[in-house]
């Protein structure tokens, strides 16, 4: 597996860019919608073996509720929008004024809901990148999930399951005041996305 | 237990087997096909967590040979039959290929799951392996162990609980 050997640490600050300019509209735009400030840390662009990636949300078996956004255009790639189920609750509670039931799971207007803030933060990150990149980049419907962590980001690796054995992630994390995690993104993009991103920034192929 | 058992771990796209003593596990299955064979005369159970149906879409020079189907199945053949398996005597239980996302539109990428499955049984007939029960399909993650004294195959999930096969 040698897809991302040539990636030299000017082409992840670039994708490290590209994940910064997303989330920071992602994160102005849940700031508007919460009424409060959201900070952002800083994004990590990295490149993992499938194994390690269900690490980044603790573990493969912890349960996470995410947002599913195949992205489409001309630098496709898969979007994870990605919170705990308590966080998933405090969103519903500030946004909707929907009172989570105590139960575990969500019912279908809480779902519905989700997905829906899911998508309004998803269109903004992907809006400033292709804006940012001259690319076009739209986001699916969404499909909202309540699982293993490890379940639902596999789903995210087929593409790359296809190349090898390790993907590339763009991970940002969403943060209240200084420590509360409101969320995490992770975009993964496509194999062939990346040279589209890095043409498209101007940034020289070394393949040249 | 006084004694510390055994636990193998195979993760993703990964296979591995369990001789006598021990539990062999893979977790947060999704899409993925946890396949497992079992010898019960000599206490041999092997694991193997498929990630995609067949190798043929392979584009990279190094195969990974856990990671599909078509190649997972006969590698785990052979290292059980290595270690004394007879073939006659295997069989097979299987767990996941969930959907773990609707879509009303999408291509073949979408419904991975139920291909992975699908493509499971087939080489397990090719191999004339009986497939003695399964838990897949439906859109939830699972955790698969077996434990190789019993050959009972444990399954987890967040919304279905526990279940044995």
């Amino acid at each position: 597996m040698n897809l991302f050997d040539d990636l030299e640490g000017f082409k992840m600050d670039v994708l490290k860019e590209v994940g910064n300019i997303g989330a920071g509209n992602a994160a102005t735009a849940l700031s508007q919608l919460l009424d409060k400030p959201i900070d952002m840390a800083v994004p990590k662009v990295q490149i993992l073996p499938f194994e390690k990636i269900a690490d980044k949300v603790g573990g493969p078996e912890q349960i996470v509720l995410a947002v599913f956004f195949r992205v489409e255009g001309e630098a496709p790639g898969n979007l994870f929008f990605i919170l705990t189920p308590e966080a998933g609750k405090g969103l519903l509670h500030r946004l909707a004024g929907i009172e989570a039931s105590e139960e575990e799971f969500f019912n279908e207007m809480e779902q519905s809901a989700l997905s829906e803030i899911g998508n309004i933060l998803a269109g903004s990150y992907l809006s400033s990148l292709a804006d940012f990149t001259q690319l076009s980049m739209t986001p699916t419907v969404p499909g909202l999930a309540m699982d293993m962590a490890g379940a639902i980001l596999n789903y995210g690796l087929i593409q790359f399951g296809e190349m090898g054995d390790d993907a590339l992630l763009i991970d940002t994390t969403f943060l209240e005041g200084k420590e509360e995690v409101e969320g995490q993104f992770f975009l993964i993009p496509d194999p062939e996305s990346f040279d589209k991103i890095f043409k498209s920034l101007g940034v020289p192929l070394t393949d040249d | 237990m006084i004694e510390e058992q055994n636990i193998v771990k195979v993760g993703m796209a990964d296979l591995n087997v369990v001789k006598t003593s021990g539990i062999i596990r893979t977790t947060g299955l999704g899409s993925c096909v946890g396949l497992t064979l079992y010898d019960k005369n000599i206490q041999l159970a092997g694991m193997a967590h498929v990630m995609l149906p067949s190798s043929d879409i392979a584009r990279d020079g190094q195969l990974n040979i856990a990671k599909y189907a078509d190649t997972a199945l006969p590698e785990l053949v052979r290292k059980m039959t290595a270690l004394g398996a007879s073939r006659s005597r295997i069989v097979a239980k299987m767990a996941g290929g969930a959907q773990m996302f609707n879509f009303s539109s999408g291509g073949d990428h979408m419904r991975i799951g139920p291909r992975n499955v699908e493509a499971c049984k087939l080489f397990l007939e090719e191999y004339k392996i009986p497939l003695l029960a399964e838990d897949t399909g439906a859109n939830y993650g699972r955790t698969i162990e077996m434990d190789c004294i019993s050959g009972i195959l444990f399954i987890r999930s967040v919304q279905m609980g526990k279940k044995e096969l």
